[in-house]
């Protein structure tokens, strides 16, 4: 069997990984792409931890569909806005899109 | 328990017996029979799919008033094999400006993600992959990576045509894919499970009784999934010359060539499955799992003629009005379906059978009714519309 | 170290790849077609853990629609194909280092936890884990309520994003 650890340990790593990309890309939809697999490994976790504790409690699988309902959402909202900054701006890169600051 | 019982047992349990005997540990053993059942279905299919390449041909010359391939081998039988040479022969060209690792990769998941269906379709009783409980489900996400590999093709080929092509082709199966899941729920409601092998089981009355107007919207729903005319707009030829398979050559093309006839196949049999009671027909699917299986082939082929006579029989209907049609008609009229049938099945589930079929077959009468009937009005005031528009156009 | 470790390390190391070339991919459409990958080993790491319902669910939400969204939008946003310009930011050093911090402070954490080691009680047989679900997500007692705020929030996300990437200039005028 599987000891939990690993779960959380690759689950961990992932997340680590989504956040490198969330930090330090460029481009708008590059960044979404790290949310992505940071929502994801959050899954890893509420699937983990929903097999390793009572299964007939069915929490973390229900909390891991909200996610996927959520990221989903989150998804069609984000790239309706890039493509939307595209058309106004001509430019995805996340540094230029800085209106707002003045 | 005989062979003729439950030849899959008997074949495995006589693997084993062997494997083991050669000192193979029993693991180890179970799951290279395991490999072996996969490759052995994978090789049938793929015959078999060499034979839809023949039945396609003929049958689309007899709807074209043709004759069809003739001259080699008896009724012109040789002929696909001779396809299949050429195809081998022919020069396999990579376009110089394509993305290599996913232009290759993309006829593979092509034809995979057809092949993976196989993977819940209960051949007989005894006979079936693995027993999925959410095999419903699975079907769409076979079709998702079959959405990928187009998508992958269509840019990786770094030309035009197949890029409009691939976009043109997902969006359609993304939109179809919607009014699919919710007729696909429909068996599901009425057999309780979505495992295929329950929904079968559950079907002393075929779901086509209980279901019409389901099983048409999947059967329109699978069309358009496989990208088959009326809904071929992604290989339009006279447009976009052949879609996103345009760079593809040789046996990469033939790939996806195949993909899509034994797609078209695999949907036919999962018509028969999910409202014509699959391998079931008047108790013969007991006396012998070969007959059973002989009873889904026919039905699924009775499902494939239909897909071919729709194919060659309507015309390429316009992108806008597709998904227009999609979004606007047949998604409401799925999910009206669904809560009507979930509502009659809760309603009827304790009476009579009798009463309970032509309770569900008159309330699916009364849906699909009442939805031509908004589609009728709507397009007359649409008509009414542009015809006033054009007089007074004409008039200044 | 049984099968299931082995096939578990296999995808755990495949996934965690696929997610590095994700960030670091300068192609983005790759980086989209890695994310399939790296989603597509979430989906092994579900079945491994007897979640069939959301594996399936991953490829048909994930790889079916979010992917597909992601390539399309990476195509829509660029005026040529080809990637100009450095595809990290100047402060990009930042963000790796503040993500090896994540990581090693997560594992620290984790490290000091008792149930870390906690191994699984074989799954019960004849366990029908969907059907639970499904009672769970309905029923009152359960979890109906976020499951109809999650479909709430989904309309609205549908509606939004139509409103906010329809363009009025050449938008569906259609005649």
């Amino acid at each position: 069997m599987v000891p939990l650890s690993w779960y959380l340990i690759f689950a961990a790593a992932l997340f680590s990984i989504g956040m490198f990309g969330v930090l330090s890309r460029r481009n708008a939809v590059a960044i979404l792409l790290g949310i992505e697999l940071m929502l994801n490994s959050v899954n890893i976790n509420l699937a983990a931890f929903w097999r390793y504790g009572d299964v007939h409690l069915m929490a973390g699988q229900v909390f891991a569909i909200i996610v996927f309902a959520v990221a989903a959402a989150e998804v069609a909202v984000g790239l309706a806005l890039v493509i939307s900054v595209y058309r106004s701006r001509r430019t995805v890169v996340a540094d230029e899109i800085d209106m707002m600051k003045w | 328990m005989s062979f003729w019982n439950d030849p899959l047992k008997v074949a495995a349990d006589w693997l084993l017996g062997v494997f083991t005997a050669w000192g193979m540990p029993e693991l180890a053993a179970n799951i290279l029979i395991g490999f072996l059942g996969v490759l052995i279905l994978i090789s049938i299919l793929m015959v078999l799919d060499i034979g839809l390449v023949w039945v396609e041909r003929k049958v689309v010359a007899r709807f074209q008033d043709r004759i069809g391939p003739n001259r080699l081998g008896p009724f012109g039988l040789i002929q696909p094999f001779a396809d299949i040479i050429k195809l081998m022969i022919k020069e396999d060209i990579t376009p110089a400006g394509a993305d290599k690792v996913v232009y290759n990769i993309a006829p593979m998941l092509s034809m995979m993600s057809v092949l993976i269906l196989w993977a819940v379709v209960p051949l007989a009783p005894t006979i079936l992959g693995v027993d999925l409980n959410i095999g419903v489900l699975y079907i769409i996400a076979a079709g998702a990576i079959g959405t990928l590999s187009i998508i992958m093709a269509g840019w990786s080929s770094n030309n035009k045509y197949a890029l409009i092509g691939a976009f043109r082709q997902v969006a359609v199966m993304i939109s179809f894919e919607v009014p699919m899941l919710a007729t696909l729920l429909i068996p599901t409601i009425l057999a309780g499970s979505m495992g295929t092998a329950a929904i079968v089981e559950g079907q002393d009355i075929w779901y086509v009784l209980l279901a019409p107007l389901g099983a048409l919207i999947f059967l329109v729903a699978a069309i358009a999934e496989l990208g088959r005319a009326p809904f071929d707009l992604a290989e339009g030829e006279s447009e976009l010359v052949s879609g996103y398979n345009i760079e593809y050559s040789g046996m990469k093309f033939g790939m996806f060539y195949a993909g899509e006839l034994l797609h078209a196949f695999t949907f036919g049999g999962f018509w028969a499955i999910l409202f014509f009671g699959g391998y079931r027909f008047f108790g013969l699917e007991k006396v012998s799992p070969f007959l059973a299986i002989a009873v889904l082939l026919f039905k699924a082929f009775i499902g494939y003629w239909l897909i071919m006579w729709v194919r060659y029989t309507l015309l390429r209907i316009r992108i806008d009005h597709m998904l227009a049609f999609n979004w606007k008609f047949l998604t409401p009229l799925a999910f009206t379906l669904i809560m009507v049938t979930a509502l009659m099945n809760a309603l009827l589930s304790g009476t009579s059978t009798w009463l309970y079929v032509t309770g569900m077959f008159l309330s699916n009468v009364l849906v699909a009714w009442g939805a031509l009937e908004i589609a009728r009005s709507y397009s007359r005031r649409e008509r009414e519309r542009i015809e006033g528009k054009r007089i007074v156009e004409a008039g200044h | 170290m049984t099968g299931e470790q082995i096939v578990f390390l296999v995808v755990a190391f495949v996934t965690l790849f696929a997610g590095l070339m994700v960030v670091t991919t300068r192609n983005l459409v790759h980086a989209a077609l890695w994310l399939v990958a790296a989603l597509f080993g979430v989906a092994v790491t579900y079945v491994i853990l007897h979640a069939n319902f959301l594996a399936v669910v991953q490829v048909v939400v994930y790889i079916g629609a979010i992917a597909i969204l992601f390539i399309f939008a990476v195509m829509l946003t660029r005026r040529d194909m080809r990637d100009q310009g450095p595809q990290m930011n100047k402060n990009w050093w930042f963000g790796a280092v503040l993500a090896v911090l994540t990581f090693g402070g997560l594992y620290f954490l984790l490290q000091g936890w008792e149930g870390m080691t906690k191994t699984a009680t074989s799954y019960p047989v004849g366990f029908d884990a969907i059907s639970e679900l499904g009672n769970a997500l309905v029923s009152p007692a359960g979890y109906v309520l976020p499951f109809e705020v999650a479909s709430v929030l989904l309309v609205a996300a549908l509606v939004g994003a139509v409103y906010v990437a329809f363009n009025p200039r050449n938008g569906n005028s259609g005649k």
